[in-house]
């Protein structure tokens, strides 16, 4: 194992900070290169069908891709991406010298960082500052269905928030969890250094950034009409936002692949002597899961993006029925990424929660090889039940019982997973601590969205709720009432190793009470309003619906302001009272809180030692506060 | 100044600038919305003169999209609104000054008339049906059954309008009809023929942007 | 540990209230559920929602009784001390019994969900080739009627009668109707709420579906697959009524739209009407 050469550069003083390979530079060659491919590059590639289809429709779909791309190019060599590749094409050594000091403060968070605890710390900023701007966008939507007969925006604006709540939350929250805390838990989890590849790792961070703003410039351009799904042929009549929409999820699919391939090259290749297989955490047991679908299904992703790419520039008929395309070509490509996509976003959840409760019931995970094998199984499944998006397509109906077969199944290793969670509460000492009222609450509302799925799941009910608000209630009960509590309850448990400060406990108790009846009293009717004939992505509705949708907006907006409680805590525990957390405050037994705050730049001085069981919970009866001779979380000093 | 005088500061700052940021977002999304232009009363009953022009103005965000646009009896006043409010269950009269060239419609089914009260006058001649290649756009009120094509003006004639505004010289149909406005309400109108050039199926673009090929009619 | 008898104290609880609330599900919301029983699949979807229902409340009750149970009876009575459960890390049985029960279950849903989609299709769009085509009642013939999906409005058009288009849809009771929906442009989705049926319209593709009407309905169609800008906008409603009514209907429309029938094309299938590619 090589040792890691750490060699902190001079430190910059003042202005001077700002030169470098860092965000500001990437922020100016991203525009440069904006202009370059969009402006100057852009207008210039003629051929005979181009040319005349700019000009009638008034846009250049080639210099604005041509500009996405240079700009994306332009922004990560600016962070200085390209510096080690060059360097080692010009044969340098390899090392992993960039920015690993101590020095340097608040500017490692603002450009390529290699330690991966502070690529963990960019993530939570990130994807959290995407998160609101999407929440706002679920606020706006909520504001246009106050009334069926008056619009608050123009019909087109109303379906580019539709869309891009739900795009920027789908690409933003795949790396909702994993983003933040397996970078920064992973390696320490394992009893490595690092991740397998720091630089993909920080990269992945970098380019999903790029791709997010990307997005928001959807609105300088007349927006998207397709909903985050996207269809085609119905996307290749949008106006130049659909192409934002398309370099949005580019940016996305390449960083998800790139991440799980990190994933999955860490977890297998950088484990601790010790930490074998069945000794593994089972947050990392999720990360694994989860890594294995990033990698295989989002390629599918961009394949069919650059597609649609094809057919809106150069004037391919991929998915133009009549010139030999088909519509049904973009909704099978786009759901054989989608489905596993969205056990992407409910597998960390299962990690986190299984990881969490044995903290709080102070019991070891009951079932873990149940556990494990619930992840990887939902990981397995997700790949064959894909066309249940599509039951009433007019797709083959001799397929539909399969797929209605393996969509049922897949509840069983779900049902796994529940059964783990349940297990380790028997005859457990719950403590119910802000994490785990998120834990337990994530319980209750998976539950609905895992019924609701057996129903979906069921073609004839199906033909009703199809397309319809049941469809929506359906995965906001799974993707927020799963993920986004998980992604909660994850942040109030580790913070305080992260930061070194505490989390106000009554505020945070706060912001999960209003949030668990609001998230409740926003969603549930929404299953009404489905089974009572409102579809999805409509700005109006029959009038009768009224009453219903304006009860779900109120709820929304008490749920938007549980969010700003949460804001309101984060600012002022970790900006102003600054509260010192204690090493070990939930007195867990995982090899993290065994490490000081701040945890050190390079997490270990030796590798640890592991105890061969991950839960030693009820084995030997640790009193409160007294330090273990011998952690059993495993030797950090 | 302390730390935590400084960090309340940045805070602040940094407060304002959300608020700021959340402020020009909306905003992005209100203003373009368009406008609503009220039908006028006269004393033969309540008139409503539109438009439609192969391009837009030339100082319009789209320049080259087709539009809808309200006008006045002479063609002389401008706007580009595509709501339009009309008092309730009342007989209200359109006339529209097609100056754009044919397309032709997607489904022929569009060619006749409906729901209109009387005939449908095309340059003064009573018409229940046009050629289904002759449509330039339509003019159609799904919600209450009307529907009403427009034809091309003359490909070949020497006078075609290039930008709107366009004058009465300029070459047009002239197309005039009465319908009875439906109860209190909000309703969309759009034009029916897949006239956005450059748009794959000639349906992206103007047709799918509330001010150009479709809009409300708000019913008071 | 204690020694209360838990398992048999939630056992006890689970069964009181699946037995409590089951029957309620069953017998007094299932009648209610949507779509009505106006036609014979939209009654046949109550049936399926009532039996998934039937099965999902015992389960769920199951998960929220134990839940409350377990926050309730195992937490922390001491919180200044830090006391660790017991160590116990499975149970081979529960783990196999919960394997085999959810695994029966989830078997019985598929098959049973099988057998009442190929009974008569369940009002769903089946594609080109449609294999559960059901009888028509005694003595009629099936009525087929093109649904035609074009941005935004749709317009139906009827084979058997001389091919006119209608912007309006009225239907005969007591008839076997067989849907043929198909798209001009994007994808849109035909989904006639109380007559239980909703198939995908995609430009190209004939996509089949079939309903039997039973008594005078009125039903509302609206879109459900995201068209474009007035997506939300894309509805109309219709009605179920006498053989008689329809017949005069019928024939209304085509007195009335004959000049646009005659410019109508054939009939067919699917249409692949200009511009195909960017025109206007």
């Amino acid at each position: 194992m090589s040792t890691i050469a750490v060699t902190p550069g001079a430190p910059r003083t003042g202005w001077r900070q700002l030169l470098g390979f860092n965000m500001l530079t990437g922020i100016i060659l991203g525009i440069g290169g904006w202009f370059i491919g969009y402006s100057a590059i852009g207008p210039h590639i003629h051929g005979v069908g181009v040319a005349y289809y700019a000009t009638e429709s008034g846009q250049n779909d080639i210099g604005i891709m041509l500009g996405y791309f240079l700009g994306v190019v332009g922004f990560l060599v600016g962070l200085g991406f390209a510096n080690y590749p060059v360097q080692r094409m010009l044969g340098a050594a390899p090392s992993l010298a960039e920015k690993e000091s101590e020095e340097q403060g608040l500017f490692r968070y603002f450009s390529l960082s290699t330690d991966h605890k502070v690529v963990g710390k960019q993530y939570m900023i990130g994807i959290g500052l995407f998160f609101f701007v999407a929440g706002l966008n679920a606020m706006l939507i909520r504001t246009e269905l106050l009334q069926p007969n008056v619009h608050v925006f123009g019909a087109n604006q109303y379906l580019t928030l539709v869309g891009l709540h739900g795009a920027m939350m789908m690409g933003v929250m795949t790396s909702g969890i994993l983003g933040p805390f397996a970078n920064w838990l992973l390696p320490i989890m394992i009893g490595s250094r690092r991740m397998a590849f720091p630089r993909i790792e920080s990269f992945t961070f970098w380019l999903l950034m790029a791709g997010s703003v990307i997005l928001l410039t959807t609105i300088f351009f007349g927006g998207f009409q397709t909903g985050w799904t996207g269809y085609q042929p119905l996307g290749d009549q949008g106006t130049a936002g659909y192409d934002a929409y398309i370099g949005f999820f580019a940016c996305v699919g390449i960083a998800m692949t790139l991440f799980g391939f990190n994933i999955i090259a860490t977890i297998v290749t950088m484990r601790a002597p010790g930490m074998t297989w069945s000794r593994l955490p089972i947050f990392a047991w999720g990360s694994f899961a989860t890594a294995t679908l990033m990698l295989l299904a989002a390629p599918m992703l961009i394949a069919a993006l650059l597609m649609a790419t094809m057919d809106r520039t150069v004037q391919t008929a991929f998915y133009v029925p009549g010139q030999g395309g088909s519509s049904y070509l973009f909704e099978n490509l786009f759901w054989f990424f989608g489905h596993p996509e969205v056990y992407i976003l409910a597998l960390p959840g299962f990690g986190v929660v299984m990881e969490l409760i044995v903290v709080f019931a102070r019991k070891p995970l009951w079932g873990y090889r149940l556990g494990i094998a619930g992840m990887l199984g939902v990981a397995f499944l997700s790949f064959f039940v894909w066309q249940h998006h599509l039951f009433v397509s007019g797709m083959n109906a001799d397929l539909r019982p399969f797929y209605m077969l393996s969509t049922e199944l897949i509840s069983v290793p779900t049902g796994f997973v529940f059964l783990c969670v349940m297990g380790t509460l028997w005859r457990g000492r719950i403590r119910f601590t802000v994490p785990m009222l998120f834990c337990l609450a994530w319980v209750f509302n998976f539950l609905w969205g895992g019924i609701s799925g057996v129903f979906l799941s069921d073609v004839p009910s199906d033909v009703t709720t199809h397309g319809s608000f049941f469809v929506m209630a359906h995965f906001h009960y799974t993707i927020m009432g799963g993920l986004v509590f998980a992604f909660f309850a994850a942040i109030y448990y580790w913070v305080p190793k992260m930061y070194g400060f505490n989390l106000n406990e009554r505020l945070g108790k706060i912001h999960f009470w209003v949030m668990f009846i609001s998230f409740n009293s926003t969603f549930a009717p929404l299953f009404a309003l489905g089974l009572l004939g409102m579809p999805r992505r409509v700005v109006t509705y029959a009038t009768n619906l009224q009453g219903l949708n304006d009860w779900v907006s109120v709820s929304a907006y008490v749920l938007g302001a549980s969010m700003l409680v949460f804001l309101f805590n984060v600012v002022w525990s970790l900006g102003f009272k600054r509260e010192p957390a204690p090493v070990n405050p939930w007195h867990s037994k995982s090899i993290e809180w065994q490490l000081p705050t701040p945890v050190p730049v390079h997490d270990f001085d030796r590798f640890p030692v592991f105890d061969p069981d991950p839960y030693p919970y009820g084995v030997e009866q640790v009193p409160a506060g007294a330090p273990a001779t011998a952690p059993a979380g495993g030797a950090a000093a | 100044m302390s730390g935590r005088a400084a960090r309340a500061l940045v805070t602040a700052v940094i407060l304002v600038a959300v608020c700021a940021g959340i402020g020009i977002y909306i905003g992005l999304y209100l203003i373009n919305v368009p406008g609503s232009v009220a039908a006028t009363s006269t004393a033969t009953g309540t008139q409503l003169y539109l438009a439609t022009v192969p391009a837009a103005e030339l100082t319009d965000p789209h320049p080259d999209w087709v539009s809808y646009y309200v006008v006045n009896s002479s063609s002389t006043d401008w706007r580009h609104d595509t709501t339009f409010q009309v008092p309730a269950n009342t007989l209200v009269h359109f006339t529209i000054y097609q100056y754009d060239t044919a397309t032709g419609l997607r489904n022929p089914y569009f060619s006749q008339t409906a729901g209109t009260d009387g005939s449908v006058l095309y340059n003064g001649k009573p018409a229940a049906v046009v050629n289904p290649a002759a449509p330039a756009h339509t003019f159609a009120i799904p919600q209450i059954g009307l529907s009403v094509p427009l034809p091309g003006a003359n490909a070949n004639a020497k006078n075609l309008c290039a930008n709107a505004p366009c004058p009465l010289s300029d070459a047009h149909v002239t197309v005039s009809f009465t319908f009875r406005t439906p109860a209190k309400g909000l309703y969309r109108w759009q034009c029916f023929v897949p006239c956005a050039a450059g748009f794959i199926q000639g349906n992206g673009g103007p047709m799918q942007t509330v001010g150009y090929m479709g809009g409300f009619l708000k019913v008071v | 540990m204690d020694d209360k008898p838990h398992f048999r104290n939630i056992a006890l609880l689970w069964l009181l209230a699946s037995v409590i609330v089951t029957p309620i599900i069953v017998f007094v919301v299932g009648p209610g559920l949507p779509p009505g029983t106006g036609t014979v699949e939209a009654a046949g979807q109550v049936t399926d929602n009532t039996v998934l229902l039937a099965l999902a409340t015992p389960v769920a009750l199951g998960v929220l009784v134990y839940m409350l149970y377990a926050m309730w009876a195992f937490r922390e009575r001491t919180p200044e001390v830090i006391v660790d459960g017991p160590p116990i890390r499975g149970n081979a049985s529960i783990q196999f019994w919960w394997l085999a029960v959810t695994t029966t279950m989830v078997l019985f849903l598929a098959g049973y969900g099988t057998v009442r989609l190929l009974a008569d299709g369940s009002g769903g769009g089946q594609g080109p080739n449609p294999i559960s085509v059901p009888k028509p009642p005694a003595g009629t013939r099936v009525l087929p009627v093109q649904v035609i999906a074009q941005q935004w409005q749709f317009t139906y058009r009827f084979p058997t009668y001389g091919g006119v288009e209608t912007r309006t849809l009225d239907l005969p009771e007591h008839t076997l109707i067989q849907f043929n929906v198909t798209s001009l442009d994007v994808i849109h989705s035909f989904w006639a709420y109380q007559l239980g049926v909703k198939a995908d319209a995609n430009p190209g593709v004939n996509n089949v579906a079939y309903v039997t009407t039973k008594g005078p309905l009125n039903f509302e169609v609206r879109c459900a697959e995201l068209c474009g800008v007035w997506h939300g906008y894309m509805f109309n409603s219709g009605t179920v009524v006498s053989r008689a009514q329809f017949a005069s209907w019928i024939t209304q429309q085509r007195v009335q739209y004959a000049p646009a029938t005659g410019n109508l094309g054939p009939y067919s299938k699917t249409y692949f009407p200009q511009p195909l590619r960017r025109g206007g």
